[in-house]
């Protein structure tokens, strides 16, 4: 196990990168703490997997180093790194029995006899296959085959890091519940770095300790999933973050006052004079639909079992509210936000503000 | 116009893929297949499509007997979960195909494939080849081509489970509007509960080849017809416990119990499987009448707002949905609380003998 | 898998070709069973003769002979061409510009009319004006596949192997284009060594196509006829003379047309029936894999 360190990190497929946009992963310095759960997060094409290839040396960094521990392992095949990963879609070994499967990284390094065999059958017990052992591996299902793919990431004890390609892709999502529960048991029980990559919010949101959201080769955030829920540091993290995303309306921002088309909202934060296109976030979550507040046209309203979607418009603008369950929709709907839950936001990135005393009223 | 499926099945090789099955389909309506893989999904849409023919059953269109037909014959239009486009030939070109098969003045051809692609927001990819564009901009195209054959039935098969999050979201917002709009039979297979809940119209639940419930969407999920369809209809997965009713009481173990009253009333003594969703097991005492029962925590999982708790009690795997950011120490004792009021009762037979009392009112 | 929709209709476009193979294999193995069961002495007058002549070829030590040397070839063919051609397509490039004019260098000997290719190699390996010969004789190496049965076998070997082993190699290289990279890279992370990757990743990947691919080389070898007769004619003596050469032998020189006929079905039910065991054997272990 091991920091890694990403020292001014940048890849281009490009031989002579000039603009930002050649690059498919933009300048990155950052370090992953030994130990640590960490979620690569972003749609497709925003250099997730771009970054996790030079994690694992399937890739040469066209700039800068990459460190686990002190080494520097940039110019280090795969092989050398002691790294294990997971891929997208199952690789098993169809002749070998699940047994094999799972001792082979094992074996591969001479590591034989009592202690080996009592490490397979641990992370067999772990993944649920223990009595499945001597079967071939080509006739299991999908979901069996990603959980021995899964057990053969964990069987070293000594890897630097074990890197995860949207491991639960091709899974069904009652057994994702299940992997992704045993995947993170795993990890408390033997504390491996893990970097995890994927495009669902909910597995990179459940799955790590922090999650760094990217887009276009670009990182935008780097955080715990509360402070990425309450504190988007940027409107694409708000947007990809949450189901539905954050709310985004136009606002002019005065001092701890944000005007908006349709009214005024209080702000518990003071904000200096902005420039730029400002725009107030506040989550769907954070809107509590009643009779007081700014007026709302509704537009639909999704019941999705525990909780309704309330697609309305605020002043002509898409507003999405999340009610409870079983929740009435009132005859002339107003919303109110919830104090504390809205962002300020200019040129896309968050203003911080400063806290101020609630006021007496 | 209408579909029917009259008693129809599907056997292979001795291996009964789809069990007789009766359900009709009407005009305008979105109606989804819910189910884990391998459940049938796929299988019952060849059936009513005519790929495939059934080995007992009719399939009725339009109360016409349609069983014998070709596929080709039929107006039927499928998208699959790969992006299937013709590579050679542009988006227009593309989305124009079943309509120059057809041999539609050219005229007509441009009015329609320009209406699809506007409804498809692919107006300014029209010149463009599949390749060149994103995933979710090809399955517009392959959607936008099912759409313009102004077929009678459209068959989408898991159309969004090889895009992105949030590609999905959108996509899976414009497919109701859209389908509004043509009238046509929509079927749309898929695993995820969640999915089928924001697609609204009916629901059928599949569990290894049979349909265990048809009905509408939200009445499906909320009045379960067997724990088979509830355990289908949820996720993250239903909670189980087995219970014991015994003259007037309604064990629920731990020394605890509620009074059987209305449905739960008559039914003979005896055990039961009660059920109960997440977002309904809660960690902090509440008011009302609230049973407590002894957990251990298993892990926590935090989605930003929420958290998911997967707690074991009595060696079953509980999860309650809780607001919040909580990290709560693993295996350590934790008591979840439950009002009864959310509990469904299933008898021996898995049948539900009582539903969750909000879902009697809403 | 899904099975495709029950449509009769399909029959009628299989109807031609079902004409055709009618009228040009089995009428004329029809006439091949007519003379197998009869004898005739000319002037187209027809004898009964039974079985006579398949006892009389199935107890033929000149036959026994042939076939035994067939069997020879024919391992021999299959013990060089299919490792071989495995081992070209571990290393032929995966991708890019030499990928392609690998694949075009491997399939032009395949594209060679088989009596051209007979042509090439008789002369190739004349001692007085064959490149090969002459070379061999310049080293002082004796070799003469005219008159040294060794030197013969060699030569129609080599000839073999140059002509066929590109097939293997194709197969193989087509089943192994078809493995995902994931398999590559996975086996780099569990430090898997080479002999590893070929043993469980290649090799299982690449068994359905080298199936096919020995059930060819062995169908094909086992009838071979044109390659050798252009370069030995059978010889020298009858060291070379196998089965197809035999058979011609005793048809078209002898004019034996009864013993030959009835020598044509046995050599086509051997080769049915090694087909057939070759297939089961291969496929069966293939299913009891799958099943364990």
């Amino acid at each position: 196990m091991a920091r890694i360190t990403l020292s001014g990190l940048a890849h281009s497929y490009l031989p002579r990168p000039k603009v930002p946009q050649d690059y498919a992963l933009k300048r990155i310095d950052h370090e992953w703490e030994d130990g640590a759960a960490y979620a690569l997060l972003g749609p497709s094409g925003c250099g997730k997997t771009t970054l996790l290839n030079i994690i694992s040396g399937l890739l040469r960094p066209s700039e800068g180093r990459i460190l686990f521990g002190a080494t520097d392992v940039t110019d280090m095949a795969t092989a050398e790194r002691n790294i294990a990963q997971v891929f997208q879609f199952p690789v098993v070994y169809d002749t070998m029995t699940v047994y094999e499967n799972l001792a082979f990284p094992l074996r591969n390094r001479g590591l034989k006899g009592p202690a080996a065999d009592a490490r397979v059958r641990e992370i067999a017990r772990m993944i649920g296959m223990e009595d499945r052992l001597d079967q071939k591996a080509r006739g299991l299902t999908a979901d069996a085959k990603q959980k021995i793919s899964l057990g053969r990431g964990m069987v070293r004890e000594d890897v630097n890091a074990i890197l995860f390609d949207e491991p639960l892709t091709v899974i069904d999502p009652h057994m994702k519940w299940e992997l992704r529960t045993q995947l993170k048991a795993l990890h408390r029980q033997f504390g491996h770095t893990m970097i995890y990559v994927t495009h669902d919010q909910t597995e990179a949101l459940t799955f790590a300790d922090k999650v760094v959201v990217m887009t276009e080769g670009e990182v935008v955030q780097i955080g715990t999933p509360a402070e990425l829920f309450e504190r988007p540091a940027h409107t694409f993290v708000g947007y990809f973050i949450g189901s539905p995303g954050m709310n985004l309306l136009p606002a002019t921002v005065e001092g701890s006052r944000a005007r908006l088309e349709g009214g005024e909202v209080a702000l518990t934060r003071a904000y200096p004079a902005l420039s730029g296109q400002v725009e107030i976030g506040v989550r769907p979550e954070f809107v509590r639909l009643g009779s007081e507040g700014l007026p709302v046209e509704i537009r639909r309203v999704e019941d999705v079992g525990r909780h309704k979607i309330v697609r309305a418009a605020l002043a002509g603008r898409a507003l999405d509210i999340v009610a409870p369950e079983g929740a009435a929709i009132p005859a002339e709907p107003r919303v109110r936000f919830e104090p504390g839950a809205v962002n300020v936001y200019a040129d896309g990135w968050l203003v911080e503000g400063t806290p101020r005393e609630r006021e007496a009223a | 116009m209408s579909l029917t499926l009259e008693g129809v099945s599907k056997v292979v090789g001795g291996e009964t893929h789809i069990h007789p099955v009766t359900l009709t389909l009407s005009r305008g309506t979105m109606n989804v297949l819910l189910g884990p893989t391998l459940s049938g999904k796929t299988s019952l849409m060849r059936l009513m499509a005519g790929l495939d023919q059934p080995a007992t059953g009719r399939v009725l269109w339009e109360g016409r007997d349609v069983t014998g037909q070709r596929v080709q014959d039929r107006g039927v239009a499928m998208v699959y979960q790969q992006f299937i486009n013709y590579p050679s030939m542009t988006v227009y070109e593309n989305i124009a195909s079943p309509l120059r098969i057809a041999g539609l003045p050219r005229a007509e051809v441009e009015a329609r494939v320009a209406k699809a692609a506007a409804l498809m927001k692919l107006t300014p990819m029209l010149g463009r080849k599949p390749l060149e564009l994103s995933g979710g901009q090809q399955q517009r195209c392959a959607l936008a081509r099912a759409l313009v054959k102004n077929a009678g039935l459209v068959l989408l098969d898991e159309p969004l489970a090889n895009l992105d999050y949030k590609l999905r979201e959108e996509l899976r917002a414009e497919i109701p509007a859209i389908f509004e709009e043509s009238g046509a039979i929509f079927v749309y297979a898929t695993t995820e509960p969640h999915e089928a809940l924001l697609l609204g119209g009916n629901t059928a639940c599949l569990w290894e080849g049979r349909v265990t419930q048809f009905g509408p969407t939200a009445e499906v999920y909320r009045r379960p017809a067997d724990a088979i369809t509830a355990r289908v209809f949820s996720d993250p997965p239903m909670n189980f416990l087995r219970i014991e009713k015994r003259g007037p009481r309604l064990g629920f173990g731990e020394g605890q119990g509620v009074e059987a009253r209305g449905a739960l009333a008559g039914l003979p003594d005896g055990r039961y499987l009660a059920g109960f969703r997440p977002n309904h097991l809660g960690i902090e005492p509440g008011g009302g009448h609230l049973m407590e029962f002894g957990a251990r925590i298993a892990i926590t999982e935090i989605t930003g707002s929420e958290s998911y708790v997967h707690l074991d009690h009595a060696g079953q795997r509980w999860v309650a949905l809780v607001h919040g950011v909580r990290e709560l120490p693993v295996g350590s004792e934790q008591a979840v609380y439950l009002d009864p009021a959310h509990v469904y009762v299933f008898g021996e037979d898995d049948r539900l003998v009582a539903a969750a009392s909000y879902a009697q009112a809403a | 898998m899904s099975e495709k929709p029950v449509n009769h209709r399909a029959w009628f476009m299989v109807l031609p070709v079902v004409a055709l193979v009618a009228f040009s294999a089995v009428l004329p193995l029809m006439t091949v069973v007519n003379y197998s069961v009869q004898d005739t002495f000319g002037n187209n007058q027809f004898f009964w003769a039974g079985t006579d002549w398949f006892e009389q070829i199935l107890s033929d030590p000149r036959i026994h002979n042939a076939f035994l040397r067939q069997i020879l070839f024919s391992g021999i063919v299959l013990i060089i061409q299919v490792p071989l051609g495995v081992y070209i397509a571990l290393h032929m490039p995966k991708k890019g510009v030499w990928a392609s004019v690998c694949l075009i260098l491997m399939a032009l000997p395949l594209l060679i009319p088989w009596n051209v290719v007979g042509t090439i190699w008789q002369i190739f390996g004349r001692v007085d004006i064959g490149l090969l010969g002459k070379t061999l004789a310049s080293l002082g190496i004796d070799y003469n596949y005219t008159q040294n049965p060794i030197d013969a076998w060699v030569t129609i070997i080599v000839m073999d192997v140059w002509h066929w082993t590109s097939l293997v190699a194709l197969l193989a290289y087509a089943g192994l284009r078809s493995i995902p990279d994931a398999y590559y890279q996975a086996a780099k992370i569990d430090q898997a060594s080479r002999w590893a990757v070929f043993r469980y990743i290649e090799l299982p990947k690449m068994k359905g196509v080298l199936l096919i691919a020995i059930l060819l080389r062995f169908m094909d070898s086992f009838m071979i006829y044109t390659e050798p007769f252009v370069v030995t004619g059978g010889g020298p003596g009858n060291s070379t003379t196998l089965l197809s050469i035999d058979l011609v032998k005793m048809a078209i020189g002898q004019f034996d047309l009864g013993p030959a006929a009835a020598f044509s079905i046995v050599y086509f039910l051997i080769i049915l029936l090694l087909s057939w065991v070759f297939y089961t054997v291969m496929t069966a272990e293939d299913a009891k894999e799958a099943k364990q």
